[in-house]
């Protein structure tokens, strides 16, 4: 199986046996990962009906369900890991999901586009416009993106919020790469949080 | 209808009396099933599937007094998405209904056919009677049990109940509780058989039976198990073998005739009384209710249990909206539940009817 490098870096993180809620968890790719790498109980969350039915056909447990509303009916703690995959900039309300999260599962790995990459500012200073690049391919108007963070922003939510960040690991075109100004040089960044 | 004690069905005559949520119980009790598919050795690949309100055991092969094929032929059989080359299905036909387990139409103790006199019975009380026969088989823990509306109360139930029976549960187009829509529906069914002067309170047996308010029973019901889509694409205002309206009163429209035609076809394999009774089961069904108020607590027990639960967006009967609030109550105890709202133009019905997506969500619950 060929995960997203942000989604390889989670398998690899997750505990053995673990509990994990994976909320958008589109096919269930990660989930099926993790339930036959690692023997981890996984359940999922997903908006889209024929992603479900995909999931479901995997034998997975997926609910075809909206996380900005159906969260709120999970028990406290009810996971040891909660995953929030490229799923926290189209919330309706990031912060909300972000406590939400740290809430039903005791830890938590949230990934998400790093709007403060270089190009993204490059793009942005020369041309006026909202960029369109590789890792943010979609027009302004037709994103599911409305709530465009940079890896600085998101971790002033978290200090605001008083959230611990246990890890974090950043990636730039499919590789990983270090830590140093991350929020120039990562196009994507994956936290590992608890509370 | 035709008699079914002149049928050679398989069925078994439960040890003990059964006790009903009404407080009485009945001794005697017969239940009549059919089984596809071979048990393994050690018992571990047994489905038992819950029939809906005029279903019965006949899921997979040819129905005795009609004729036709099995009602979920396109989901069990060989190959099939419950494949009985791999697993053992189960179907009894309900406590109360008229396929040769014990009903109103069944000789009582003191020697004359229940009728009016049989208990009011609970979906609980069906699945009680299933449970027993699953006992008097030797099976204990089942792979699964699997439902489509009322059958999928029963796998609900089962769950809530007696959730050390099974390991998975699938419940497709159903609900947690009747609305008071869905109450009313069957009331007005119920209504016109009780309207039919051949009805007799219900000790017809021996002369004519109440044939006419049993169709207009199954015709209103009828129109709750299909769409508005449905309805305008098949039928539209279309007029039946006329050019213009006749200014009367005969079936004009094709839709008319199509549900006199359901509605006369049905009073052939159904009793009347059983349909009160089951109607009345299903309008007293209320999961939160018997579990103190609260739905969660109802699967207080199968936190363990694995759920797959199906809608379809065309469903006005039994709604996405119904569904979703079992899956809030399995999410609160953290229970492994998937679900899905599929899309299919077919209505209530959609379950019996060719949706290729749930035979896919199907076969990957059943054999995930």
């Amino acid at each position: 199986m060929n995960l997203r490098p942000d989604l390889a870096k989670i398998a690899a993180n997750v505990p053995e046996g673990a509990r994990v809620l994976d909320i958008g968890c589109g096919d269930g790719a990660l989930m099926a990962e993790l339930r036959d790498g690692k023997g981890v109980d996984a359940r999922g969350i997903e908006i889209d009906p024929l992603a479900v039915e995909q999931a479901v056909a995997r034998g997975l447990s997926v609910v075809q369900g909206d996380a900005n509303r159906d969260l709120a009916d999970y028990p406290d703690k009810a996971f040891d890991v909660a995953i929030l995959s490229q799923t926290l900039q189209t919330a309706e309300r990031p912060d909300w999901l972000l406590d939400q999260l740290l809430r039903v599962g005791r830890t938590a790995f949230v990934s998400f586009p790093n709007f403060a990459y270089w190009r993204m500012r490059l793009a942005l200073l020369r041309t006026g416009r909202m960029p369109v690049v590789r890792h943010l391919p979609e027009s302004w108007y037709a994103t599911k993106n409305i709530h465009h963070l940079t890896v600085e922003d998101f971790r002033d939510l978290l200090a605001e919020r008083g959230v611990a960040v246990d890890s974090a690991w950043f990636f730039a075109r499919g590789r990983e790469i270090g830590g140093t100004n991350a929020n120039w040089r990562a196009e994507h960044a994956v936290f590992r949080l608890s509370r | 209808m035709a008699t079914v004690h002149s049928l050679d069905l398989q069925r078994v005559t439960l040890p003990a009396p059964l006790p009903l949520d009404s407080g009485r119980e009945l001794a005697g009790v017969e239940v009549a099933y059919e089984t596809y598919g071979a048990l393994a050795a050690d018992k571990s690949n047994a489905i038992l599937l819950f029939h809906a309100l005029t279903g019965d055991q006949f899921v997979a092969s040819t129905h005795p007094v009609t004729g036709k094929p099995g009602w979920w032929e396109r989901m069990v059989g060989p190959g099939k998405p419950i494949d009985t080359d791999r697993f053992h299905v189960i179907c009894a036909n309900v406590l109360g209904s008229c396929m040769g387990s014990t009903g109103p139409a069944t000789i009582g103790p003191d020697g004359a056919r229940y009728g009016m006199n049989f208990p009011v019975i609970t979906i609980r009380d069906m699945v009680r009677a299933q449970i027993a026969l699953l006992d008097v088989l030797g099976i204990g823990t089942l792979h699964a049990v699997v439902g489509g509306s009322m059958g999928g109360m029963q796998a609900l139930c089962c769950a809530a109940n007696w959730p050390e029976r099974t390991q998975r549960v699938l419940a497709i187009a159903t609900t947690a509780r009747h609305t008071a829509q869905n109450i009313a529906f069957h009331e007005v069914g119920r209504q016109a058989i009780m309207a039919d002067p051949d009805w007799q309170g219900g000790a017809y047996y021996g002369s004519k039976s109440p044939d006419k308010g049993l169709a207009v029973a199954r015709m209103a019901a009828h129109i709750t198990y299909l769409s508005e889509q449905g309805l305008t694409e098949k039928f539209g205002r279309q007029l039946q073998d006329r050019e213009a309206k006749s200014f009367g009163f005969d079936a004009d429209f094709q839709v008319e005739s199509y549900l006199r035609h359901q509605g006369i076809s049905f009073t052939d394999r159904f009793d009347a009384n059983s349909y009160l009774y089951i109607t009345r089961a299903m309008d007293y069904f209320d999961l939160a209710e018997e579990a103190g108020g609260r739905l969660a607590d109802a699967f207080a027990g199968a936190s363990d249990t694995r759920f797959c639960l199906v809608s379809f967006d065309t469903d006005w009967l039994y709604t996405t909206a119904d569904m979703r609030e079992v899956v809030h109550a399995l999410n609160a105890v953290a229970a492994p539940v998937s679900f899905v709202e599929l899309s299919a133009p077919y209505g209530h019905d959609s379950f019996l009817l060719d949706v290729p997506a749930l035979d896919r969500v199907v076969k990957g619950f059943i054999d995930g």
